[in-house]
């Protein structure tokens, strides 16, 4: 003891600074009783009186060489000892409680921001309803609970059931009334809260198959887009904790991010409806076969994000067999969803049109003027091409208003411009045009293209335009293919050509008088007729 | 000829089955092809592998002949025309399939052309009972993305045929993976051991019944999100792909240029013979471009092999290439990673130089 007193300044008296420090601690002495205890432990520990073993006055995890941590009362205190040179131990009780808490709150709240950081970008990945609800069951059973289920938009409602190990999905096909809070929180309006149920009183349906007992159960509704999504059941096995309001705070954050990606998958997919509905008409068609002709055409919309263009081709077959059916490939000025629309409304007009289609020029002078009428300020060029077959040769009277040319291949290579000029259609109150006709024998092809064609610019150099010659070129070396190989060829080409961003909007359509063999396979009128 | 009577398809073996199917599709006798097909399918085989085996044979050898000039470029797009229309007659033929496994999206790379190993694989996995929805090729990225948020497939299958469409395909896959899809690539352009579609965040499966396989085990792993670009290739960031991407058309001319004053003989060439020289020299470059996005030296090697060959086969020497390369090289003097690829598809050309390349190393040094 007399070493402890050397210093009397520093320790033991009640008047000494020690005494009055705002830190615990005290003097043990080397046989482990209490030498001497400040005023502040003595709060702490009222029975640290000099003398008393430290046995009977402080926790028994205040012992060693190093500091140690522990609890006293309802606070957590770190105690940090100094070793004195007489063998005894003065303790320092620092009180970590606050610091503890923050820390493992600090710790929680990384965790819920991961996780919701990580809800966000895997939810935002997805437009699609069904993906959104598995994604958020697979987080849900990942972070929140032992089993989910995600019941979402529609009639019937369709439901995500995730467990560790399974998910699937079903529609729901019990009344949402067996689970208390369940039917509210579907119709989304008045806002519900989260609700815990007892698990004893849940149906049966709602425990996943091999899941077991169930501990706790939470519902919470997914606000979307200010409407009603769709709702979130958490299931806790008995062994895991039940969950605390901190738990359910998260899985409202949670519920909300999810809401917002189901509601926006299911509002993108009605959009998605409707502009299909839309724009289905104004869509490249499939087109007729006629009888003893082959004909195929290609499209490609000058934007990788439309489909639809001002480039626009149509057949419309003949009444009878050997009647003449129309072709028809034009180019309205202007690109995408604009322009096509005015493309649906030619292509519309000459079908009404196609009564008098024997005179292109007065079924050109009819849909000027209906284009003149109209407040459409565009204008447009169009090839008209009546086809009718003779034998093993097609037949064609082809009238250009204000078009490229169209280009026969003869089965032997050589190309031939047809020589049919006329007016562009929807500019001027008065058109002319002349037409030309032209003999197909078989193997030989007309080809109907817009200027995307020639006018896609490009090549080796990236500065050329692909040009009316070098197109020539390719379609000499086409000679005798089938129209479909032949419009692949040429597309192809082209769009090499151009490179990754075809400028212009691309349309190529091919008429072919077929060779004897395919005759009877395009035709359709069972062999013999021409391999007899 | 008379179409051949069951009689005879049922005592044909395969090797008959492929030649008349070979002699129908360069021939465009789409009725001779077809009936083949239904012969060989009344016959009792498999409708799988009439299309793999027979229409895919028949196929993998029009890519050969043409590759080794023995047909012509209309004979290559006819023969494949055909086997289209052939595929559409087997898959009406074929008993129906009620889809009872998964939907998945069956689409080529942007700008493919050669949408036929897809078009096999689609009716594949329709045979097997998958729900496909086929987009054929020539499908802008942002149509395929927007079809997976409408439709939710399990996975894509995706076909590439060509090295230069690896970027392209990188974004695809990476659109595709950000919907939380798994990509499963196939084709030429991926490598013959796939390393260029894991490299890109892809599965791979070397043919189309491989590919059925994996998809019928259902054992794709779902993707982790994207990062970027850059960050998945490292390489990247020396931006010398984005150079000289950004620069093709110069670069092409330049080098154009540059043969022209070297070789005498190009000055006599016909303007169809200049295009193609340009056309070369740009293949060259975009399979240079793409050995930069892979860093893999071997896709821009493998392509000057197969030139060289097909170049061999048309009477033109191997080393024809071997002064572009150098021009491009001279061009190109400050990309490291750039001057490394060409060195190494330079050292595939010429294995072992000879004393012509000596000299004439000594000639570019002097």
């Amino acid at each position: 003891m007399t070493s402890l007193h050397r210093d009397p300044q520093l320790l033991v008296g009640d008047e000494t600074p020690w005494h009055a420090a705002a830190v615990p601690s005290l003097v043990i002495d080397r046989l482990g009783a209490v030498e001497a205890a400040n005023a502040r432990s003595r709060e702490l520990l009222p029975a640290a009186l000099p003398g008393a073993p430290i046995a009977d006055t402080a926790p028994g995890w205040l012992s060693g060489t190093s500091p140690v941590s522990g609890v006293l009362g309802d606070r957590v205190f770190t105690a940090h000892p100094v070793r004195l040179p007489d063998g005894g131990t003065c303790w320092w009780l620092i009180d970590d409680t606050d610091v503890t808490a923050a820390r493992s709150d600090l710790d929680r709240a990384r965790a819920r921001t991961e996780f919701l950081t990580e809800a966000s970008d895997e939810l935002l990945g997805s437009l699609n309803l069904q993906r959104c609800m598995e994604i958020a069951a697979r987080l849900a059973v990942r972070h929140l609970a032992d089993a989910a289920w995600v019941v979402g938009p529609g009639e019937p409602q369709p439901v995500v059931v995730a467990t560790a190990d399974v998910l699937q999905h079903d529609l729901l096909d019990h009344p949402p009334e067996d689970v208390l809070g369940l039917r509210e929180a579907l119709l989304g309006f008045p806002p519900v809260p989260s609700r815990w149920l007892d698990p004893s009183g849940v149906p049966r349906w709602l425990v996943p198959e091999g899941f077991g007992e169930v501990g706790s159960v939470v519902v919470t509704p997914l606000p979307g887009h200010a409407v009603a999504t769709g709702a979130l059941i958490l299931l806790r096995r008995p062994a895991s904790p039940r969950f605390s309001g901190e738990d359910e705070g998260a899985a409202r954050l949670f519920a909300a991010r999810v809401g917002v990606a189901m509601s926006a998958a299911r509002m993108f997919a009605q959009q998605a409806s409707v502009t299909d509905t839309l724009t289905r008409e104004l869509l490249p068609p499939v087109l007729h076969q006629l009888p003893g002709v082959e004909m195929a055409a290609r499209y490609r919309p000058a934007s990788d994000t439309d489909r639809v263009g001002g480039d626009f081709y149509d057949v419309h077959p003949s009444d009878t067999e050997d009647g003449e059916s129309l072709v028809v490939l034009g180019d309205v000025c202007g690109k995408g969803l604009e322009a096509a629309v005015l493309t649906g409304r030619i292509r519309s007009t000459l079908r009404a049109l196609l009564p008098m289609a024997a005179d292109h020029l007065r079924m050109l002078q009819l849909l000027n003027s209906a284009l003149l009428s109209t407040e459409h300020t565009r204008f447009a060029t169009m090839v008209l091409g009546s086809v009718s077959r003779h034998h093993a040769d097609v037949r064609l009277r082809l009238t250009s208003a204000g078009h490229l040319p169209p280009l026969v291949v003869r089965g032997d290579g050589r190309v031939e411009e047809v020589p049919t000029r006329g007016s562009l259609v929807g500019a001027m109150t008065e058109i002319e045009a002349e037409s030309a006709e032209v003999v197909l024998g078989p193997g030989d092809t007309c080809v109907l293209y817009t200027d995307g064609i020639t006018e896609a610019r490009g090549g080796p150099f990236g500065t050329d335009f692909f040009g009316e010659d070098r197109l020539r070129r390719t379609l000499a070396e086409c000679a005798g293919m089938p129209a479909d190989a032949l419009v692949e060829r040429v597309q192809m080409v082209a769009a090499e050509w151009a490179g990754r961003s075809p400028s212009d909007d691309l349309a190529v359509l091919a008429i072919t008088a077929p060779r004897g063999q395919h005759l009877t396979a395009v035709g359709g009128h069972g062999p013999g007729r021409y391999t007899a | 000829m008379s179409a051949p009577t069951t009689a005879e398809a049922d005592t044909a073996e395969p090797g008959d089955q492929h030649t008349r199917l070979w002699n129908a599709v360069v021939a465009g006798d789409a009725r001779a092809a077809t009936d083949t097909v239904l012969a060989a399918l009344a016959a009792g085989l498999e409708p799988e592998s009439v299309l793999l085996d027979l229409i895919g044979g028949v196929q993998r050898r029009v890519g050969q002949e043409w590759a080794a000039a023995r047909i012509d470029v209309a004979q290559e797009h006819t023969a494949t025309a055909i086997n289209d229309r052939v595929i559409t007659a087997v898959s009406l033929a074929a008993p129906p399939v009620e889809p009872h496994r998964g939907r998945v999206t069956v689409a080529c790379v942007d700008g493919e052309w050669h949408a036929l190993p897809a078009r096999l694989l689609a009716e594949v996995l329709t045979l097997r009972g998958f729900a496909v929805d086929f987009l054929g090729a020539q499908v802008p990225t942002p149509h395929l993305v927007e079809h997976l948020h409408r439709t939710g497939p399990e996975a894509v299958a995706l076909s590439g045929s060509l090295a230069p469409r690896l970027p392209t395909a990188h974004a695809t896959i990476n659109a595709c993976t950000a919907t939380g899809t798994p990509v499963l690539a196939g084709g030429a352009a991926f490598g013959v051991d796939g390393a260029y579609a894991r490299l890109l965040g892809a599965h791979w499966a070397p043919d189309a019944r491989a590919a059925a396989d994996l998809l019928a085990a259902g054992s794709l792993a779902r993707p982790e999100p994207p990062g970027q670009a850059v960050d998945q290739l490292p390489h990247l960031a020396d931006q010398e792909y984005t150079m000289i991407t950004l620069t093709r058309g110069e670069l092409v001319k330049a080098v154009y240029t540059g043969l022209e004053e070297q070789l005498p003989a190009m000055r006599s060439y016909t303007e169809d013979q200049r295009e193609r020289t340009a056309e070369d020299l740009a293949h060259i470059v975009d399979f240079l471009c793409a050995a930069l996005y892979t860093d893999a030296d071997a896709v821009f090697g493998d392509f000057l092999e197969w030139t060289a060959d097909v170049l061999g086969v048309r009477g033109v020497p191997r080393r024809a290439v071997l002064p572009g390369l150098d021009l491009l090289a001279t061009e190109l003097r400050e990309f490291p990673r750039a001057r490394r690829i060409l060195d190494a598809g330079r050292a595939r050309l010429a294995p072992e130089p000879g004393p012509t390349a000596r000299t004439e190393r000594a000639a570019e040094a002097s």
